[in-house]
């Protein structure tokens, strides 16, 4: 066994702009990890020396486009990747500013955490409230909150705890299952890898010895089962001949051969005959595990159809009430048709009204709105044309979650989250 | 050399419900190839024989499994490949039964699809070569096994990278990408190219292969080979790369990182010849793959996303 073998995988979204120091902080894990090749420091170390830079520019590790170099902005989300000893990091780097509002609802949709950064010179500031905002509606379950810059504030304690106690009050609003806050110098390394030794009032972890053990496995619903059928495996070959599986990725609960499980929107029960990952049966099948499941009768289930169990499923339903980020110039209006995707099923979705435009800064609701623009978040009813086999998105991100697409040019131009199902 | 038969591995088997970064990488990536298999009608698996593509046959085949996997592989023949990559492609594709078009570089020449100047890259030649053959043949969605980690254009790649009817990729035009859903709708004469190994590493598909236990070409190990040294890379003394002034053919200990065509793909001094050796290696190693060995990819900082928009893999 390989010590990368016994890793396990944490996904986290950053968001913000060069000033906060995100990129400074994003480029010492990649080099105290050791993450960064030489041919790759080389290259922005000629590139900073060309532009007339005295210090290395650490954010063109991640401008990867000619026109966000150009522009000297991030403008899309950029993947990052680095790992430790006992865990794999996915970075989901994204810029900061609001009309790029969508750009971060993408790289918080597959996070496990969010990182927010401050300056501690100007503590919490309306770009800090969004992105708490934001991750908090994408229902990332942990979130940091990264006092920068404490060497600017002689790594002083009261200006730590005002901001502190400020966000503090300011989450209550919020909802945010685990919010650690930690002082740090992104330039100077305090707190990152190691605790720092100028800020001895600080008891907490270090930045990277929180990524490294918060627990996430356990943020998955292991509750409720929910198998969306992406595929059916069919080998009609001589050794398979009667093989019928039903394969995809568990979105919620623990699936077992032995259980009873009824499949929607048909309703037919069955028991599981076996749970196949390749040549392998495996005794249990969790998500977000990709496997092929047997049942025990010949039902006739196909794509887009959910395998759940007898007393534990979604109500299927066409009215969706939902939060919606809006991507696109054109903006969401009532009675607007669209293409829309859950799950495993498409289908059409016809918009009824918006209900509410949400202002991402300082969470006011504004009720006289009746339509979304690029880069903006509202709620919204839709009625679908087939039934949706949903949960809130409080529930299951999976099973809570849509996007919707233009019919005429197939370009993906909003992102669902399901509020309450109704029947 | 590894075994040539590929075993199954043990099961996950975790009480508290947790996946090693590698199953959660491969539960990621049979759930895109399945989904691409249920919602296109003609997908394609661009195979090149080097070691991202062959863990790319092994998810497919796991994916689909026991059914064989439910389209084609395409390979672009440079006429400058390894032998020893040809033989491995053979070997996969006749385990799987499943049917292979090679897109040869030096047809495309002879029909006037591409025009060989003398000056342009084979690499290059590929593009308008893999354009035809995926238009010829009305594919509208082409698997590729390239990874974010390579390159910063490739850091914000799509899973599925949308291409216009130009074959052409447009980073300013780019879908967003939201949880597990992902967007195949594509309009007549456009194509999708899909990148299931997004998310690994150089190191991740090591510990796969390692993993695995499958057979991957002979050349990626430590082996002797005549190579002579340009623009700091050692490339394989071959009839296709004559030398210029002052090179000078030498045998010499190494290992290829990446296969490509041969006059292009340069090879670095190793004595690895376990897959562990070669994982202690990359853990170690200082230089990216590519900046390493791919003379295609040092021509501008840009080189990569140029050769991307034009419709490169």
């Amino acid at each position: 066994m390989t010590a990368a073998r016994t890793m396990d995988l944490l996904r986290f979204a950053t968001a913000g702009s060069v000033d906060d120091g995100k990129s400074t902080l994003i480029g010492r894990l990649l080099l105290d990890s050791k993450s960064i090749f030489e041919d790759q420091l080389e290259a922005i170390e000629h590139t900073s020396a060309d532009k007339g830079y005295d210090y290395t520019d650490l954010a063109l590790l991640t401008d990867g486009l000619r026109s966000e170099r150009e522009q000297g902005i991030t403008i899309d989300v950029a993947y990052r990747y680095f790992a430790t000893p006992n865990r794999k990091f996915i970075i989901a780097d994204t810029p900061g500013h609001v009309q790029y509002t969508r750009n971060m609802v993408t790289g918080a949709s597959t996070a496990d955490l969010g990182l927010v950064l401050v300056d501690a010179r100007h503590g919490l500031t309306e770009q800090s409230r969004r992105h708490a905002v934001i991750l908090s509606l994408l229902r990332v379950p942990h979130l940091v909150l990264a006092v920068n810059k404490m060497d600017l504030v002689d790594y002083d304690r009261e200006t730590f705890q005002r901001i502190h106690e400020e966000f503090t009050s300011f989450a209550t609003k919020l909802t945010i299952p685990d919010l650690t806050i930690i002082p740090i110098s992104a330039l100077k390394g305090d707190n990152v890898v190691t605790r720092s030794e100028s800020m001895d009032w600080y008891e907490g972890p270090s930045l990277l010895h929180h990524l490294e053990n918060v627990h996430v496995a356990s943020d998955r619903d292991l509750v409720d089962t929910r198998f969306p059928v992406q595929y059916v495996v069919r080998p009609k070959s001589d050794s398979h001949h009667d093989y019928r599986g039903y394969a995809g990725r568990v979105a919620g609960g623990v699936l077992k051969p032995g259980d009873d499980v009824l499949v929607l929107p048909s309703g037919f029960t069955s028991t599981i005959e076996g749970i196949d990952l390749f040549e392998t049966e495996v005794a249990e099948a969790y998500p977000p595990m990709s496997v092929t499941v047997r049942l025990a009768d010949d039902l006739d289930v196909s794509r887009g159809d959910m395998i759940c169990r007898p007393q534990n499923a979604p109500q299927p339903t066409q009215d969706i009430d939902a939060m919606v980020c809006w991507m696109t110039n054109a903006p969401l209006k009532a009675r607007q048709k669209l293409a829309i995707k859950h799950t495993t099923r498409s289908g059409r979705a016809l918009v009824k009204n918006v209900q509410y435009r949400l202002d991402v800064n300082t969470l006011h609701r504004d009720q006289d709105a009746d339509e979304l623009s690029l880069n903006e978040i509202g709620r919204v009813q839709l009625r679908t044309q087939v039934p949706l086999l949903a949960d809130p998105y409080a529930t299951n991100r999976t099973t809570g979650s849509f996007i919707l697409m233009d019919e005429a040019t197939g370009v993906t131009v909003g992102a669902g989250m399901i509020n309450n199902v109704t029947d | 050399m590894p075994d040539t038969t590929a075993t199954s591995p043990a099961p996950p088997a975790h009480a508290d419900y947790r996946l090693s970064q590698l199953d959660e990488l491969e539960a990621e990536s049979l759930h895109i190839f399945r989904e691409v298999a249920a919602e296109f009608e003609k997908p394609v698996l661009m195979f090149s024989g080097g070691k991202d593509s062959i863990v790319m046959m092994r998810l497919a085949e796991k994916a689909f499994y026991p059914a064989k996997i439910p389209f084609p592989v395409l390979q672009v023949d440079t006429g400058y490949d390894f032998p020893e990559v040809l033989e491995t492609r053979d070997h996969w594709v006749n385990r799987l039964g499943v049917r292979l078009i090679v897109a040869s570089v030096e047809q495309a020449i002879a029909d006037g699809v591409v025009v060989d100047d003398g000056k342009t890259s084979r690499n290059r030649l590929q593009i308008g070569t893999l354009l035809n053959a995926i238009e010829e043949d009305g594919f509208t969605a082409a698997f590729g096994g390239g990874r974010r980690d390579e390159e910063k254009a490739r850091a914000k790649e799509r899973v599925y990278s949308h291409r216009d009817e130009f074959g052409q990729w447009d980073p300013k035009m780019q879908r967003p990408e939201l949880w597990d859903l992902y967007n195949g709708r594509i309009r007549a004469g456009e194509h999708m190219r899909i990148f299931p190994l997004s998310n690994w590493t150089e190191l991740d598909i090591w510990d796969y292969i390692g993993r695995e236990g499958f057979q991957i070409p002979s050349i990626y190990y430590s082996h002797q080979r005549r190579v002579f040294e340009r623009d700091g890379m050692l490339l394989t003394e071959h009839e296709a790369n004559p030398l210029r002034k002052g090179e000078e053919v030498s045998e010499r200990t190494v290992r290829f990182r990446t296969v490509g065509d041969l006059t292009l793909t340069g090879c670095v001094e190793s004595t690895a010849s376990t897959i562990d050796e070669i994982i202690a290696e990359v853990a170690i190693a200082r230089v990216t793959e590519r900046g390493a060995t791919r003379g295609d990819d040092r021509f501008s900082e840009a080189a990569m996303e140029d050769r991307k928009r034009e419709g490169y893999f």
